[in-house]
């Protein structure tokens, strides 16, 4: 029942934000309503007990993108004082489309089964996520950090454009 | 199961707790020792007449604070300008949350031991710059929005730092509890100052800049921005952006207390006694080099945070790494 209310709770301070994101002619709204939108996707971490995923989601998707993206807008010439249309024509598409991929994510959502009981949790996932890392997943993880580092050099190579 | 309305009113309870502990101990008791420590070292008196010894200054400044007028900028975003005080002040409150302050027989005083205790920290740490950049861009005032830039740019660099120097501590102790690292620590030699001693001097540097305090005090450069991201802040909401910065830094001295000097542990005195002289003696410090040292420049600032801080805490890392797997 608990669940439930905060779930629900959780939710709609999500979507609330999402859609504010989405709907405001402020880009600087727009970039600070993320925040209520990644706070309310921790809560529903914390509420599944992914509670290493919800502090990291914190650290870095409130804390350092949020910042990241807002300094990218308050730094670029005349960004942040320009009002702006987030919507076009193209509307009645857009809710067809939209609504396709709705229809099609509720479909998938249904008929799929979810094993609701595999297992006991584990008692404390952070040393879990950290061995997975190392072994199972260790290609994946190399990976992901040679994208990052491309993309480290990429900054710096763009912003050192001065000579 | 868990009674969901006991658990609110607990968590409602245990704000208005740490609130006001927040709002007396770090607020206005740290307003206080920072004027006095400063008059101390300044060879001057700091605040004296009201109250013995000026000890009722700061509650003299709340109770003006309180009282005046409330004015917002034309052209401010009103909600955001609303909102970023909050912001800080009850990010620099969430800090307190997996903070031990010491035991009561068997049980630890702490809010919730949560067992991503660190990374809960750090998280709450870096909340703080959105209510500080929100704050200064929704001023509509240059000196405000290049306060909050150059907050964002250091707090953003600091973290770095700050966050290798928890994980190297976290390694060491083989947990992410604060109570669990507290418990790691054994006698005066067994505390991390000394098996940790490096990723002490990158924690307490990368806090000093977090907490944006001198030598780090570029935001709030008062020779140069006026007062930076709060310029124009007035009454109370300036008062929660100061309520805000002085809680983050009690605690950061706190986690520093917890991480290194092990937390409530010590002989005869109490346990919370410990935990205090221990949180007061990283204040003390701060303060000591508040009134010390000149301001660094945004560059230097900025290369000892990457070329300093973040190769010496990777290499740190390694070397605990290595010591704990061989």
């Amino acid at each position: 029942m608990g669940q439930l209310a905060a779930f629900i709770v959780l939710s709609i301070v999500t979507l609330a934000a999402a859609v504010v994101v989405v709907g405001s002619g402020n880009i600087v709204r727009s970039a600070l309503s993320l925040i209520p939108t990644f706070l309310g996707i921790t809560g529903i971490y914390i509420l599944l007990q992914a509670e290493f995923v919800a502090g990291i989601q914190v650290l870095i998707y409130a804390g350092a993108i949020t910042v990241l993206i807002l300094f990218v807008i308050m730094l670029t010439e005349h960004g942040s004082g320009v009002r702006f249309r987030q919507v076009n024509e193209q509307v009645p598409l857009g809710m067809i489309v939209a609504g396709a991929l709705a229809a099609f994510l509720i479909a998938t959502f249904v008929t799929t089964a979810w094993p609701t009981s595999s297992g006991a949790l584990p008692q404390y996932t952070a040393s879990g996520v950290g061995t997975t890392f190392m072994t199972n997943m260790v290609l994946v993880f190399e990976a992901t950090s040679l994208v990052l580092l491309v993309a480290l050099i990429g900054a710096i190579v763009i912003a050192r454009r001065e000579r | 199961m868990v009674s969901w309305p006991l658990e609110i009113l607990k968590a409602i309870g245990l704000a208005a707790v740490i609130f006001t502990f927040l709002a007396v101990v770090a607020a206005m008791f740290g307003v206080l020792l920072e004027r006095k420590i400063g008059g101390w070292i300044q060879s001057r008196l700091g605040p004296k007449h009201v109250g013995p010894q000026g000890l009722f200054q700061t509650l003299a400044d709340t109770l003006k604070l309180l009282q005046k007028e409330h004015i917002q900028p034309r052209a401010a975003d009103r909600a955001i300008f609303n909102a970023a005080p909050l912001i800080v002040a009850v990010a620099g409150l969430m800090s307190w949350v997996v903070i031990p302050f010491g035991t009561l027989g068997e049980r630890v005083l702490v809010v919730r031991d949560l067992n991503i205790g660190i990374v809960f920290f750090a998280g709450m740490a870096s909340m703080t710059v959105i209510g500080i950049l929100a704050g200064g861009w929704s001023s509509n005032n240059k000196y405000s929005l290049l306060g909050g830039l150059r907050s964002a740019s250091q707090m953003v660099s600091y973290e770095l730092p700050l966050g290798m120097a928890l994980v190297a501590v976290a390694m060491e102790a083989g947990t992410l509890s604060t109570v669990g690292i507290v418990r790691a620590q054994d006698g005066w030699f067994g505390s991390f100052v000394f098996r940790q001693f490096p990723a002490f001097v990158i924690f307490l540097i990368a806090a000093t800049a977090e907490v944006n305090r001198v030598p780090f005090d570029l935001p709030e450069a008062e020779s140069e921005l006026v007062a930076g991201y709060f310029s124009e802040y007035t009454g109370m909401r300036f008062a929660l952006f100061q309520l805000g910065e002085y809680g983050e830094m009690f605690a950061m001295a706190a986690m520093t207390a917890t991480l290194f000097f092990g937390g409530w542990k010590g002989p005869i005195l109490p346990p919370l006694v410990w935990f205090l002289l221990k949180m007061y003696v990283v204040v003390f410090f701060l303060m000591w080099v508040r009134w010390t040292y000149p301001r660094y420049r945004l560059d230097q600032l900025l290369n000892l945070s990457w070329k300093v801080l973040l190769p010496a805490g990777l290499v740190w890392i390694l070397i605990t790494g290595y010591r704990i797997t061989f």
